[in-house]
């Protein structure tokens, strides 16, 4: 079987009359080896990270497709896709000829205009403000002996670390997407913070910026050495159009000993029209571990974005002590579907977990938790504490919890509770009387729900995070 | 301020209001009484707006402005004002957030900036002292765990806050013990000036002997079909409404 689809992949090749050709930016679609070899090549990589991908490759093409989601996704080709393409180069050349409703939307949270610029994919050169931003952000982060540079560029300059870490967490049997991702990874971010150090900053503003254009593929990994401090924070709350379908990313996250890292990700990529047309489909795997005693690993994501998410934030507890946290708020409207939630696997002794997550869904939209405690034998006194609610706009959305829970050591204590509720007309109403509109009632109503959680974003996101909900769910009543 | 001519409303296609007409001018305190079902909560749903109802007939002038022309926050922000008969819980919402937001909305549609937190803050103290209002209410969700009372007051003092034209109290006085009750005229007479009027819907004369009226009109199946001072409503108390039912039957 495994053979066959080998066979056809290679035979794909004289199809698409494949050349080798490493001076074009695009590569012709579809996926084999000799696609895995180029990318490779493109970027310059060493004979380790070749190999490494066509293990991948190779083992992806033994998998299917997971269909256990609550999720409709139809068929993907992954022959009609491109895997690699430069940056693009014919974009807009200034904000005229941006879209009028990107531009909108970028006015309505607030964004400054040079981001706004970059976030279009308006070519900005070093003029920006943000650029001698980030050259004093890297002088900082140097001064501490942190690393903070692209994954390219940590494969190139830090092979050690990338050899140590990279598949600790996610290995490249670890799942479909994940298999995908290890072979053709385009780009993505490498912090690593040295022992005793506490990263003064939020590794943010500066990421805002650089994520643009990373790719479909991208892989992170963040490595807390012993006694240290980060908080990181992916993604944009600014809409990001973006003509690649089929987004797979892989995060990986490594806590040492009395270290802790605060992960933070707002996710807001197209998510289709109204009729539920185009919209990327995002499959990620994110997954931390708590390698060392008393480490601490946070995840906090808002989703608003996608036309398909499929996403569960993960933690492995292995070091006695350690704890998790997983907050999430997941809005869905018009035909947008999410199956999204987390994993805590309590391995170590006195380990902890909390889950948050909070569910907001409205139009044809659905919106599914799904997470799984699952508590080793020798995980003595671990301790999870799930909530998952739900809120429900309109009467044609769905909301689900699938919450699995194996526990195997009788000292354990888990709880689970889960509520749904509605906006009422009665509620809306109320605040209108009170001068407020609808729309900004049911902003007022949802942030008000999902609070808990966007309070755990850094202070300047969640403001944005705020308005971001509001947006998404505009026209959804009334 | 308020005209309203031969008003017809619906709910789902059942006519409650049947020609109604009534105007109210600046300073004047108008009572509304009557039977069960008469229309009393009805009237003031159809003029802030409320969805539910439907106008079939007649028209509502408000300061000038054709009042039916206007969604339900717009009346709100020119001046309209309801304490709901039965206030709503919407949890997770802070007072604070709601009231900021709803005060801000105000000055928008006035073309005014938006309030600083510190003017804010004063506003939020002066008008908590005036309603007898705890600290501890404001700092929770709108509405959410609050007694009857509580929630009473709470509509009081948002209408202390939002300093409308026209406030239309919907049988605020029930469910209220007499203290609260004392509270939340006192608060509703301390609001009281020349330039703003205020219509007191009500089953019982009790609340009167606080909040003193200048009319009285008694709704019956629709219609306003007679009109007193004060001592209509004593008269009510005393004889019920079936002289009321009886007189336009009669005619």
């Amino acid at each position: 079987m495994a053979e066959n689809i080998l066979h056809e992949v290679t035979q794909a090749d004289y199809k698409y009359g494949f050349t080798t050709d490493i001076e074009t930016d695009i590569i012709p679609i579809g996926l084999n080896e000799d696609v895995v070899r180029v990318i490779s090549a493109k970027k310059n990589e060493p004979e380790w990270m070749l190999e490494y991908r066509l293990k991948a490759y190779r083992h992806w093409t033994t998998m299917k497709m997971p269909e256990w989601a609550h999720l409709k996704i139809p068929e993907i080709n992954y022959q009609s896709i491109s895997y690699y393409a430069a940056p693009r180069t014919n974009g807009p050349k200034n904000l005229d000829e941006v879209d009028p409703e990107l531009l909108k939307t970028f006015n309505k949270l607030g964004i400054p205009l040079e981001e706004q610029m970059a976030l279009s994919g308006i070519a900005v050169d070093a003029v920006m403000d943000s650029v001698s931003v980030k050259t004093t952000f890297k002088e900082t982060l140097a001064e501490k002996g942190i690393i903070f540079c692209s994954f390219s560029e940590a494969v190139e300059h830090h092979p050690d670390l990338i050899q140590k870490y990279m598949a600790s967490v996610v290995p490249i049997t670890d799942n479909f997407f994940a298999a995908l991702n290890s072979a053709v990874f385009s780009d993505g971010s490498f912090v690593y913070i040295p022992k005793g150090v506490r990263c003064p900053m939020e590794l943010s503003t500066y990421f805002r910026i650089n994520a643009i254009n990373t790719g479909q593929f991208e892989r992170t990994l963040i490595v807390a050495d012993e006694d240290s401090y980060v908080s990181y924070l992916e993604g944009c709350t600014a809409p990001t159009r973006d003509e690649n379908q089929l987004h797979a990313a892989i995060v990986e996250i490594i806590v040492h000993k009395n270290a802790e890292v605060k992960y933070s990700t707002v996710q807001n990529w197209y998510p289709g029209d109204k009729q539920g047309k185009g919209g990327v489909y995002n499959f990620v795997t994110k997954r931390g571990i708590c390698k060392g005693d008393n480490s601490k690993l946070s995840w906090t994501q808002v989703e608003t974005g996608s036309a398909i998410t499929w996403k569960y934030p993960s933690c492995i507890l292995q070091g006695d002590n350690s704890s998790a946290e997983f907050y999430s708020v997941a809005v869905t409207n018009h035909y947008q579907q999410a199956d999204t939630g987390t994993k805590m696997i309590h391995l170590g002794k006195n380990t902890r977990s909390h889950i948050l997550s909070k569910g907001i869904s409205a139009g044809f939209s659905n919106n599914s938790y799904r997470g799984l405690v699952r508590v080793s034998p020798k995980a003595d006194n671990a301790r999870n504490y799930s909530q998952c609610d739900s809120l429900l706009l309109g009467d044609k959305c769905g909301a689900h919890t699938f919450p699995y829970m194996e526990v195997n050591n009788e000292t354990a204590i888990i709880e689970h509770e889960a509520t749904t509720s509605k906006i009422s007309e009665d509620q809306i109403f109320y605040c209108n009387q009170r001068g407020i509109s609808t729309e900004d009632a049911v902003g007022l109503i949802v942030n008000g729900y999902a609070k808990e959680v966007l309070n755990k974003l850094p202070m300047e996101f969640a403001v944005e995070a705020q308005k971001l909900l509001q947006i998404t769910l505009e026209g959804s009543v009334g | 301020m308020l005209q309203i001519k031969n008003l017809h409303a619906s709910i789902n296609g059942k006519e409650i209001l049947k020609g109604l007409n009534l105007t109210v001018r600046p300073g004047e305190i108008h009572a509304i009484m009557g039977p069960n079902g008469a229309g009393k909560s009805t009237l003031a749903s159809v003029l802030t707006g409320n969805p539910a109802f439907e106008v079939t007939h007649g028209t509502v002038s408000f300061n000038g402005k054709d009042l039916l022309e206007l969604a339900p926050e717009q009346r709100a922000n020119e001046g309209i004002f309801l304490s709901f008969q039965y206030p709503v819980e919407i949890p997770g919402v802070s007072m604070v957030n709601f009231m900021r937001t709803a005060i801000n909305e105000q000055r928008k549609y006035r073309q005014q900036e938006t309030i600083s937190a510190t003017d804010f803050l004063r506003l939020m103290r002066e008008k908590k002292e005036l309603v007898e209002m705890d600290n501890k209410l404001t700092n929770r969700s709108v509405n959410e765990g609050f007694s009857g009372g509580e929630k009473k007051r709470n509509e009081i003092f948002q209408m202390a806050m939002l300093d409308p034209s026209l406030s239309i109290l919907d049988e605020t006085d029930s469910g209220l013990d007499i203290d609260a009750l004392r509270i939340v005229a006192n608060g509703v007479n301390k609001l009281k000036r020349a330039d703003n009027a205020t219509i007191v819907i009500t089953h019982y004369q009790r609340l009167l002997d606080y909040i003193v009226p200048d009319f009285v009109h008694v709704l019956y199946d629709g219609r306003i079909v007679k009109t007193g001072d004060k001592n209509l409503a004593l008269e009510l108390e005393e004889k019920g409404y079936d002289w009321i039912k009886q007189e336009v039957e009669g005619k």
